[in-house]
């Protein structure tokens, strides 16, 4: 599959899900993840139950080597969206959706993001907040937030909040959320049924994927402990441009890729900056997420879908 | 070898570091005011400068950076791929900065007092 406008065909996004769904195509029932493994099953639960997807690091206007063409393949993943047999509920942005938080930058994204003809729940990334004011990202989706742009909302009986771990970060730290946003986290779960499905999005990952990268954030320990006594809880993450997944007890931790560029594996290179791929592979590493939730079962799939598989 | 060839390779070697010394002090003197961001790292991670000097940094990453200070001295914008800093140090003192958007980036500015006042 190669650079298409009008996106690949349904057959061909078939394909990919199912290639996709060898790797990263499960479920947890119970705290217990298993392998949901056919595509057909994943197809019956959208049907029944809520399903999102989840786009991550756009980075409009990145022009490096790794990718000197990143808006084409946002137009690219956009086009595969369009293609989902099921329309999906609505899209999650976990940020870095601008390279340099340029008003051009975010305008080229939202002109892109908006072809998808679906509601967007964006996060920031650091790439978002450059400008002094944020007056870019806060105009556009800083609008009924809190704080440094944190909210929640409810879909389908699911508690979805979007957090920010990349704003006033501390020389020699990693991601953080500060105390007036843990403070709000645990006032938005008081009263909540813990039977109830959570699940928390923000743009750096929520565990400690590779402290020598940053690529955690500090005070996520308190953040999680007020999501413990919940059954059900997803945490979504990006920053990171690779598929890494984890769970804990129950909760799941899954990060998207990127539609711009590729990232090292942790540790596999002098330091996290794009990874320069060959030009046939690079659509491999590029891609969106569909998530999707069975109602009443507690159980979520997540199906990442490269651009290209 | 005689022994007057052997005191006449000594002394040849000891000019040559002598040479090399100097070549050394006169490049560091250089060196201390460039700061190289490159692989997520400020690169010398460490310098000392004399007051009233001053400090350019230069991003070779391409992914931005920033230079910023942790006691709010010094503020760089996002420094984009091949984007300077530059940054006059008045006061003496040891300076501590990151990168705001990678705060893992750390580096320290040692100024010491101007020795002609």
């Amino acid at each position: 599959m190669t650079n298409q406008h009008d996106g690949p065909n349904r057959r061909k996004v078939l394909e990919c899900m199912t290639w996709a769904g060898t790797g990263v195509l499960w479920t947890i029932s119970g705290g217990v993840p298993h392998s949901l493994g056919l595509l057909g099953e994943a197809r019956a639960a959208e049907a029944k139950g809520l399903t999102f997807l989840q786009i991550s690091d756009s980075h409009m206007g990145f022009d490096k080597p790794a990718n000197p063409n990143a808006k084409g393949t946002l137009e690219e993943a956009i086009g595969q969206i369009k293609t989902i047999p099921i329309k999906p509920a609505f899209m999650i942005h976990t940020g870095d959706i601008t390279h340099l938080s340029k008003e051009s930058e975010f305008d080229d994204a939202e002109q892109i993001i908006a072809q998808a003809k679906l509601d967007v729940h964006y996060v920031p990334g650091e790439h978002d907040i450059i400008d002094p004011d944020i007056k870019f990202y806060k105009d556009r989706y800083g609008r009924g937030t809190k704080g440094s742009g944190y909210y929640s909302f409810d879909a389908n009986g699911v508690h979805f909040m979007g957090l920010v771990n990349v704003a006033n970060l501390k020389g020699g730290g990693m991601g953080s959320l500060g105390a007036e946003q843990l403070e709000w986290i645990e006032d938005d779960l008081k009263g909540r049924s813990a039977s109830q499905p959570i699940v928390v999005f923000a743009h750096i990952p929520l565990w400690t994927v590779y402290p020598q990268w940053g690529w955690g954030t500090d005070d996520s320990a308190q953040a999680l402990a007020y999501l413990k006594r919940f059954g059900s809880v997803t945490v979504l993450n990006g920053h990171i441009h690779q598929v890494m997944q984890k769970v804990e007890g129950n909760v799941t931790f899954h990060t998207a890729l990127s539609t711009a560029f590729p990232q090292p594996a942790p540790g596999t290179a002098p330091s996290a900056g794009p990874m320069k791929v060959p030009a046939d592979k690079l659509r491999t590493m590029l891609g969106t997420a569909n998530v999707t939730f069975k109602q009443g079962e507690q159980r979520v799939a997540i199906i990442d879908t490269p651009l290209q598989s | 070898m005689t022994k007057k060839t052997m005191l006449t390779i000594v002394r040849s070697m000891l000019a040559g570091m002598a040479f090399a010394a100097l070549a050394v002090t006169a490049s560091a003197q250089i060196a201390n005011l460039g700061v190289t961001i490159d692989n997520f790292t400020f690169s010398p991670n460490q310098i000392m400068v004399k007051s009233g000097e001053t400090v350019t940094w230069t991003n070779k990453d391409d992914i931005p950076h920033t230079v910023t200070s942790t006691d709010n001295v010094f503020r760089s914008k996002a420094l984009d791929t091949d984007d300077k800093f530059s940054f006059t140090f008045t006061t003496p003192g040891t300076y501590k900065y990151f990168c705001s958007l990678h705060p893992r980036m750390t580096g320290t500015i040692v100024v010491e007092a101007s020795s002609t006042k």
